[in-house]
């Protein structure tokens, strides 16, 4: 606020396709920076430690825990929440499936898990169950055995297989 | 005309199910689609316009006196709007007391949002700042000056039972919130002539609800209307507006709780907490919406912990390995006071009234014990006594069995209540309608292939690969009347309301006192009214957790909310149905009796020719009723209040079993496989049932392996990060197998039980099972949960 005033930083990168540019303090991460400046509240927070996954998003391309960077360290980066995939489609076959399958109770870790599903199956192939398991190694469900997230990633990357991705 | 919109109607209505069949069908949640879109609101998202934020100074001592306290520097911060002391707010709060009428002699501390003089546990909030941005507040808490004098810590039972301890308020007699014994029979002369004694002395850690969403709330209180609007992460929304009206002063009529998406619950979100009757009263001095959001470090040091028990029990059973009578005494640790307003006694009385529960047995003693300590409050959490109670219970029936020379299952077999001999009482007094303990048994054996596993077993010993298998049964408390809660004076609504209405487009919407924290409450909502209205799921909307629009009502806890939720709105649906039917009949000039509702449809009964749409009535009744015969009394809007009558609990029953793989090197389990059957009576959508079930038995592998409360000897938490606590991930889980038998209880219409801690109540007692089966060669014996390698190493004398 007016305390960091003097000490605010430049910072321009892209989110979810669009040019994004802002005066941000050095001590926001990037959690924090998508959910108040930029109100995308689909990237959740329950650790601020990297040890609950709720938080993940894709920084050019590749999973990142996003309360483990700081925004400024951004300058000139991709970043792709979960808005951002649901929007231009790109886990429709994941959001379908963990419908289908139940694979969600409260909902507040599936953000996610989506990100990390959708990582995994960009790899492309039917990960099995083990595979599946050891990718979700770092997602922290409260609700779910995790069982019924592995059904649907399991069977999404099948649907996917099967309409010649 | 225009055809009513279809906003929620799913993209593919073809393969919908035919109405008056959703209940009892696997259908995916329609509002899980909004969280799969990222598009949950929980309160942590949430921001009001001028919103401020708390954070709080917490005590670094588990007993201390507060000398000093020095805000001045911390009040000039930057972007700070106010600092609170315990003194400001006991200006506005009157304080509570958390104890329950019909608990005799229960005594607890009264408290205040924020202390005036002494501290209690370590971080204990002490100081709140509410500044324009939480690291604004935080920044300005590192400039607060507390000064303390240190007191003795009551760390642990012994210290605090110990006769001349400390006590845990200047003016108590003993360190004891509240004593019970339940007997029945002569327990003393069974024992002295049973044919077999077995004794256990068990420990059973503390560990904490670990919601992946922490608590949090938005105060927004308005001067200008005495009003207070609360954004609260809850699963009880009507108690809280009951609490903040009372303790602040402030008509009920005029406070508002709105429960929006909660990121997971367990029970951890119904209790009472400091900081958040602190931020009602923040939001009043502030004149402006107030923000607090537990981090994770402070959501381990003041969510309510768990369990926390030492039990010394044993069986007496005759020479043919039946059970004659069980005693047994629990001593359970709850931390510095009693939560309010359900106490932190419910889970040790529930404990020894469910020992033994499943069986039959002529005599029983049970005999309890709650005790503070320096410590943060424990309370009730999934499944509240229940683990314990199964535990103690399993354990002593696998001794008895390895004693006698039986099978687990036999031993089961021969002492469970036989299904044909209800209704029943247990030696502890619970009054059962009907279970189906031996035909649960008999399917998990099946679902097991407990054989096969058997001989599996027997062909890798020599291996040096040591598998186990434990059986566990259980009997879940759900469907609490008003004995429960209401009885003690406590303003807990045992009831629930719905108020089911046809839209002027034909569409229904139910609003109800039920909450949802994902277990999908809404969804079984939506198919009873579907079904028993006679209209498609599709068009029903179901909106819960406001109290400004939903009517009064107990909402989510002691799994209520199918068999006291469910039923409610079956009622509610048919007085609808009935209103529907009679305007309807006005219109068509026919007898109601000879007319039906299926489908969005009037139909003759007989026939069932379509003979006019609800569409079509609804748009009579709203635009046209001067269309409508005099004397028509067109109600498209019904609101209907249920509570249980009949037994006091509506009790579902089951059996679990576990099978794993011990490493006898590391001291590491493999946990193969968990197996369930359970009979929680109609089930009304198996494919919610069984992934609560299922995220049950995770919860309670986690108690069973992982899952941890540490303290120090001076009281301080030292594992409160999730990298230090453990909690179950996907790769260390297994796949868990369940299957279902269905009894359904005959007090209400739809005959539904609850099945929310099914999963939790016996998977840790199937699981230590399970452990000491694979160490038997070894002569090891495992009686303390969590099974932490170093425990299972030091059971083999290894370590
Ligand atoms: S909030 Fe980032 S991993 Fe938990
Ligand atoms: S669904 Fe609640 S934490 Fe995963």
């Amino acid at each position: 606020m007016n305390m960091m005033a003097s000490g605010l930083v430049p910072l321009n990168l892209t989110v979810n396709g669009a040019p994004v540019g802002r005066m941000v303090a050095p001590r926001t991460t990037l959690a924090d920076f998508l959910r108040t400046e930029l109100e995308l509240t689909a990237t959740h927070v329950g650790c601020e430690m990297g040890a609950c996954g709720a938080c993940l998003v894709l920084l050019d391309g590749a999973p990142v825990h996003s309360c483990l960077v700081f925004a400024v360290q951004l300058e000139g980066a991709q970043v792709e929440t979960v808005e951002g995939l649901v929007a231009r489609g790109a886990i429709a076959g994941l959001q379908s499936a963990f419908h289908e399958r139940n694979a969600l109770q409260c909902g507040f870790c599936t953000p996610g898990m989506l990100v990390n599903a959708h990582a995994l199956l960009e790899r492309g192939g039917v990960p099995d169950r083990a595979e599946i398991r050891d990718a979700l190694s770092g997602n922290y469900c409260r609700c779910t055995g995790y069982e019924a997230i592995v059904d649907a990633i399991e069977a999404a990357a099948r649907a996917a297989q099967g309409s010649g991705r | 005309m225009n055809a009513p919109a279809a906003f929620d109607r799913p993209r593919h209505t073809a393969d919908a199910p035919a109405p008056g069949v959703h209940v009892g069908r696997p259908l995916p949640r329609p509002n899980a689609k909004r969280l799969l879109a990222g598009r949950g609101a929980y309160v942590t998202d949430l921001k009001l316009p001028r919103m401020l934020h708390a954070a709080f100074l917490r005590s670094p001592f588990a007993h201390a006196r507060i000398t000093r306290i020095d805000v001045e520097a911390a009040r000039a911060a930057p972007g700070v709007a106010l600092v609170a002391t315990g003194e400001d707010l006991a200006r506005l709060c009157a304080p509570w007391v958390g104890t329950l009428d019909h608990f005799k002699g229960m005594k607890s501390p009264p408290q205040m949002p924020l202390p005036l003089d002494r501290v209690t546990w370590c971080g204990q909030a002490v100081v709140a700042i509410v500044a324009e941005s939480r690291a604004a507040a935080e920044d300005a808490a590192e400039l607060v000056e507390v000064d303390y004098e240190e007191l003795p810590v009551l760390a642990d039972l012994d210290t605090a039972l110990a006769a001349d301890a400390p006590r845990i308020a200047p003016d108590f007699s003993d360190n004891i919130c509240f004593r019970s014994v339940v007997e029945t029979g002569d327990v003393d002369a069974v024992f002295a002539s049973a044919a077999h004694v077995v004794d256990a002395q068990m420990t059973f850690g503390r560990h904490t609800g670990v919601t992946l969403e922490p608590r949090a709330l938005i105060a927004d209180y308005d001067a200008s209307e005495h009003s207070l609007t609360v954004h609260h992460g809850t699963q009880t929304p009507f108690q809280f507006q009951d609490l903040y009206a009372r303790h602040y002063g402030i008509p009920e009529s005029r406070v508002r709780v709105i429960a929006p998406d909660v990121g997971g619950s367990f029970g951890v979100k119904l209790h009472v907490y400091n900081e958040d009757m602190a931020v009602i009263g923040l939001s009043m001095l502030a004149g402006r919406p107030v923000k607090f959001v537990a981090d994770r470090l402070e959501a381990f040091v003041s969510d309510i912990h768990a369990r926390d028990h030492r039990v010394k029990a044993r069986a007496a059973l005759d020479a043919d390995g039946r059970l004659l009578a069980i005693q047994a005494e629990d001593e359970t640790g709850i931390g510095s006071f009693s939560t309010y307003p359900r106490t932190s006694a419910v889970e040790g009385n529930q404990v020894i009234r469910l020992i033994g529960a499943p069986y039959r047995m002529e005599a029983y003693r049970g005999d309890l014990k709650v005790v503070f300590q320096n410590k943060t409050q424990t309370s009730q959490y999934r499944a509240v006594g229940h683990p314990i109670a199964c535990a103690v219970t399993e354990h002593l029936m696998d001794r008895a069995a390895a004693r006698i020379g039986l099978d687990p299952f036999a031993i089961r077999a021969r002492n469970l209540i036989p299904d044909d001999a209800y209704p029943c009482e247990s030696a502890t007094g619970y009054k059962f309608e009907k279970l189906s303990h031996e035909g649960c048994l008999a399917k998990l054996r099946t679902l097991m292939d407990y054989d096969r596993l058997r001989a599996d077993q027997a062909a890798l010993r020599p291996r040096g690969i040591h598998r186990g298998i434990g059986i566990a049964a259980f009997v879940e408390i759900t469907n609490p009347s008003p004995a429960f809660y209401g009885i003690g004076g406590a303003r807990i609504s045992a009831q629930d309301g719905a108020v089911v209405k046809i839209t002027p487009s034909g569409e229904v919407r139910c609003l109800i006192s039920v909450t949802e924290q994902g277990q999908g409450t809404e969804t079984i909502i939506g198919q009873i009214v579907a079904d028993y209205l006679g209209v498609s799921r599709d068009i029903v909307r179901v909106i819960t957790g406001d109290t400004q629009v939903t009517p009064h009502g107990g909402a989510t806890w002691a799994c209520r909310g199918a068999g006291i939720g469910g039923e409610t709105a079956l009622q509610a649906a048919k007085k609808l149905k009935a209103n529907v039917l009679a305007v309807a009949s006005a219109i068509l000039q026919a007898r109601p009796e000879a007319l039906d509702l299926v489908d969005g449809q009037v139909v003759d009964k007989a026939g069932g020719a379509v003979r006019i749409s609800l569409a079509e009535v609804a748009r009579i009744t709203y635009f046209r009723s001067d269309t409508l015969p005099p004397g028509t009394d067109a109600q498209l809007t019904v609101a209907h209040h249920y509570a249980p009558r009949g037994y006091p609990f509506a009790f579902t029953n089951g059996v679990h079993g576990c099978h794993v793989e011990v490493d006898a090197e590391t001291g590491l389990v493999k946990i193969l496989k968990h197996f369930v059957v359970e009979d929680c009576g109609r089930v009304i959508n198996p494919l919610l049932v069984e992934e609560q079930v299922r995220g049950g038995v995770v919860q309670g592998l986690g108690a069973a392996f992982f899952e941890e409360c540490r303290y120090s000897d001076t009281g301080q938490l030292v594992n409160g990060s999730l990298a230090d606590y453990l909690v179950p991930m996907s790769c260390e889980m297994p796949d868990i197998v369940i299957d279902h038998m269905e009894t359904p209880t005959r007090d209400t219409e739809l005959g539904a039980k609850g099945c929310g801690e099914a999963g939790t109540a016996a998977a840790s007692a199937a699981a230590l099972n399970a452990v000491n089966d694979a160490l038997a060669p070894f002569d090891a014996l495992l009686t303390q949960i969590p099974m932490t390698p170093a425990r299972i190493l030091r059971a083999l004398g290894t370590f």
